[in-house]
């Protein structure tokens, strides 16, 4: 076991973690050269795209250290993004060391804060490697004064790389072997290993991804999940190389996978604790939570026709992504769909994207909202509200509760007051003010969730060009002057576009809706009046204009292509759309009508 | 380039193929000089099987037209002129940028009249900024007047990525107002029809019978063939162009290549086209060809036309369905409603 090291790299969006990762692959000859693609670990199609990583992925280096002895190195790669922060919670407890990786450019962000605190909690090795040492404006001495005041330790500690080039791979791979301990346990006790990841596989079901902290696992166990209380046969153990390698048995220290035939990963829940059905640990491994997910949308299929497909999709994707929930909706606007759970909005788009990606599903999503909490004057009692539809009539409720993050925001000084502008205008309250260094300040906020679903990220970006990283953690919930606003065309609400919202914010709001949907629905043969509502009180409105002319006025031999094709493309646009009384409403516009610029 | 045009000619050479109209369009053919149309009509005639009866249509601008150069057109094959007028307004041609002025417009009419074509086409442009009823009006008076036989009338469209369109995103020109358009559209109809005059395509009204052959023949599926850059044919199922690029196709013609583009069209795409050129036209679209589709193509087509017979924007007549007045000027949406895709 003094052969094994266990580590995950915790790194901000972009701050060249996968390509870091590649170069170790290579350098431990895991992956050979003709395999190579960018960001190997990231498979799904998305991830690379994106150039972020979703899911958690495993994988083990065999590696001979220039001490002439060999490692076996599992390396546990993480999600960067916060609304994954469970996963990466799950994968840090899996590891004994983490590379702290921090773009010589950018210097440490937000992100990458609360991920630390994560794994020094957890008594992880820090490593720090500044990357991308080979820029030309890498400010190699700032960034090592930000984690100095961060972590502590020595200057010299700190392994400077560059993915691109391949400097410092040696460097970091010494530091693997020298400074990560190896796992402690005993392979003697009874089998008690963490649950960190889940895939699915249309042939051979769920597939679990463990570290075994005590015990060994062999193919054939009889197997006891600990929080769920269910038992399985592992039907096939194995290590993870580039692909699964299947193996008789797993001892402690070491990662792994399982497959026990299970077939939906509702069944696996990350963080959970594996155990031998005869002879159980004592107790499981802490830190296991549901999570729950804050940020709810409704998802319909664009054709009704294909809701059956719909479910079908979301079933498959629940099985791969078991912190998806969904369930059935039915919407005047819409017909029938799902109203679907997720962990946050990056959560819900790539939902949106994985969807229509790998299923071909056209779908429309409603207005996002967060779990509010109702309670009824009678009997005090407490209703969740994911959807804008279920809020209780005014005069049957007590109060409604939002949930209030506590927000960490890392920027320069020029900043400071745009963004403190932005969190006052968002309801919020700051709560700390500290000067990481000198170009370096941390502020702290409470708000809202509600308040930062919408367009908080984008503006914060803008606000601060770029400079500034944002981090939150839900802290409590608390009572809210909420007010339900409807979205009427010419008179017919758009359940789709109804929303919960505070009854300060509701003009601006509706304003801002209406406008926006007035730029995105097309013009038709009648005059459309648009206008929010909160209750039967009107709160904003825009009109269009009836449509007077739409004609071609010349059609002759070389116009008859182009005028075709063009007709052609309108006809497939129409046939996206949704009709809501009198009124064509594009996908576009259920879209596009949260991208408030 | 004329030069490469007959090249070309020759390069399409189609012994027995009979033609029946002929049309010089596009940019201004009436450059040419007399010489270079009896070039260009020997080597139509060496190789093609041209009907005594073609009509030989030739597009000019007023400024073109002087009495010398009408009594030249009329030494060639040429019998039918098509005249872009635009307006009788200054304030209009100044708007379009055009180089002729108003007194010149009426003045080729008349000299090409007394040069003997009869046949004689003009176009006229409506719903631009600033332009009053009244204008408009007196515009097509004129051509009543002069007892032009053929007209086209195009409402003024501002294509996207043009100057016009640049000029009125900058706020330097005004924008179209389509109210205006849709009522000088009303005034068209109801004026041509007070005259005699046959509305036979959205854009085109004639005297009894004095269809443009050439147009019509575009809207009714026949054969073409295009010669020049740019230029479309179609054989019933493909469709061609050649290249825009004058120096492109040029150099293409000289090494003996027709440098063009072919699409095959689909059934889908043949019965997308028979809706939209059929429904723009007084012919409208039979049920009896669109069944030829097969029955499939039949039911969607009568269904969807359910909402505009409803609303009275389409009319049936026996087994034929048309575009009513108040359908025409909302042609393009009804007609993508009738596609399939």
């Amino acid at each position: 076991m003094e052969n094994f090291r266990n580590f995950c790299i915790i790194a901000h969006i972009d701050h060249g973690k996968s390509t870091l990762a590649d170069r170790l692959l290579e350098h431990t000859e895991t992956i050979s050269n003709r395999d190579m693609q960018a960001q190997a670990l990231d498979d799904m199609d998305i991830e690379r795209e994106r150039g972020i990583t979703i899911k958690s992925h495993a994988i083990q280096m065999d590696y001979t250290h220039t001490d002439g002895k060999d490692y076996t190195i599992n390396l546990i790669d993480t999600p960067g993004h916060v609304d994954f922060s469970y996963e990466v919670s799950r994968s840090i407890a899996a590891c004994e060391g983490a590379l702290l990786i921090v773009d010589a450019t950018q210097g440490i962000q937000a992100q990458t804060i609360s991920n630390l605190y994560l794994a020094i909690e957890h008594d992880l090795e820090i490593i720090p490697v500044i990357n991308k040492i080979d820029m030309d404006s890498a400010m190699i001495e700032e960034v090592k004064d930000q984690i100095i005041d961060l972590v502590g330790g020595k200057r010299e500690e700190i392994v400077l790389a560059s993915g691109k080039t391949g400097q410092g791979i040696d460097e970091i791979m010494e530091a693997i072997i020298s400074r990560v301990p190896s796992p402690k346990g005993n392979v003697t006790e009874p089998l008690q290993a963490l649950i960190f990841d889940s895939t699915f596989n249309a042939y051979r079901g769920v597939i679990a991804y463990f570290r075994i902290m005590n015990g060994k696992l062999n193919k054939g166990d009889q197997v006891r999940f600990m929080n769920t209380g269910n038992e399985y046969v592992a039907d096939e153990v194995g290590i993870l190389k580039m692909e699964n390698v299947a193996k008789k048995s797993i001892g402690a220290g070491n990662v792994g996978y399982i497959i026990t035939g299970i077939k939906e990963s509702k069944e696996i829940k990350v963080g959970d604790t594996i155990t031998l059905a005869k002879n159980p640990c004592v107790e499981a491994i802490q830190g296991f939570e549901d999570v729950k997910p804050m940020v709810f949308a409704g998802i319909f299929p664009i054709d009704n026709d294909d809701y059956e497909d719909l479910r079908d999709s979301l079933e498959k994707l629940q099985l791969n992504d078991a912190s998806l929930v969904y369930e059935p909706e039915t919407s005047i606007a819409l017909g029938f769909g799902f109203r679907c759970g997720f962990l946050g909005m990056l959560h819900l788009e790539i939902i949106q994207e994985r969807l229509w990606r790998e299923f071909g599903m056209s779908i429309i999503t409603t207005v996002p909202n967060v779990s509010y909490r109702a309670y009824l004057k009678k009997g005090d009692k407490e209703l969740i509200i994911n959807n804008p539809q279920d809020l209780p009539d005014i005069m049957l409720m007590d109060r409604v509760e939002e949930p209030y993050i506590v927000a960490q925001i890392i920027s320069k000084p020029e900043y400071v007051g745009s963004i403190m502008s932005l969190c006052i205008e968002k309801r919020g309250e700051i709560k700390n003010q500290v000067y990481l260094t000198e170009s370096r300040v941390e502020l702290t906020f409470h708000l809202p969730l509600a308040e930062i679903v919408f367009d908080f990220y984008d503006r914060l970006k803008s606000i601060s060009r770029g400079y500034a990283s944002f981090d939150y953690e839900i802290t409590d919930y608390r009572k809210s002057d909420l007010v339900k606003m409807d979205i009427k065309l010419n008179g017919d609400n758009v359940d789709a576009f109804s929303s919960l919202i505070h009854r300060d914010k509701a003009q601006a709001f509706g304003r801002r809706i209406c406008k926006k949907l007035r730029e995105l629905l097309p013009r038709q043969q009648f005059q459309i009046a648009i206008q929010a509502a909160i209750g039967a009180k009107v709160i904003a409105r825009e009109t269009i204009s009836a449509l007077r002319k739409d004609v071609t006025a010349k059609c002759y031999g070389g116009d008859i292509t182009r005028k075709r094709k063009l007709l052609e493309k309108q006809k497939a646009g129409k046939k996206k759309m949704r009709q809501i009384g009198s009124v064509e409403v594009p996908q576009k516009a259920f879209l596009d009508v949260l991208k408030l610029d | 380039m004329v030069e490469a045009i007959i090249r070309e000619i020759y390069l399409r050479k189609q012994q027995k193929r009979p033609v029946e109209t002929i049309y010089f369009g596009g940019g201004t053919p009436s450059l040419l000089s007399q010489e270079e149309l009896n070039q260009i009509f020997a080597a139509l005639k060496d190789c093609f099987d041209i009907a005594p009866d073609a009509e030989v249509t030739l597009e000019a601008n007023p400024d073109d037209l002087n009495p010398e150069k009408l009594a030249e057109l009329k030494q060639t094959s040429v019998n039918r002129l098509s005249i872009g007028v635009q307006s009788f307004a200054e304030a209009d041609l100044l708007y379009m940028n055009r180089a002729h002025n108003a007194g010149e417009a009426i003045a080729c009419l008349q000299n090409a009249q007394a040069a003997g074509f009869n046949q004689l086409t003009a176009d006229l442009i409506y719903g631009t900024p600033g332009m009053t009823d009244a204008t408009w009006q007196s515009n097509l008076q004129r051509l009543f007047d002069l007892n032009i036989p053929h007209i086209s009338c195009y409402a003024l469209t501002v294509e996207p990525n043009t100057a016009l369109a640049h000029f009125i995103k900058k706020e330097k020109a005004q924008p179209v107002d389509e109210a205006q358009a849709a009522r000088q559209f009303e005034l068209l109809v109801s004026a041509m029809s007070a005259n005699g005059y046959e509305h036979y395509e959205i854009s085109n009204f004639c005297k009894p019978g004095q269809y443009s052959r050439h147009n019509t023949a575009y809207w009714q599926s026949k054969s073409y063939l295009g010669i020049g850059p740019a230029a479309h044919a179609f054989d019933g199922k493909n469709r061609s162009w050649n290249i825009a690029n004058n120096a492109q196709y040029m150099k293409s013609i000289q090494s003996g290549k027709i440098p063009s583009e072919t699409e095959i069209l689909s059934e889908t795409d043949q019965f997308n086209e028979y809706v939209m050129t059929g429904l723009r036209t007084t012919w409208g679209c039979s049920l009896a060809r669109i069944k030829s589709w097969g029955a499939d193509v039949e039911q969607h087509f009568l269904r969807a036309i359910v909402p505009y017979l409803d609303n009275g924007q389409m009319v049936r007549e026996g087994d034929v369905f048309r575009l009513s007045d108040s359908g025409k000027f909302l042609s393009d949406g009804i007609i993508s409603d009738l596609f399939m895709v």
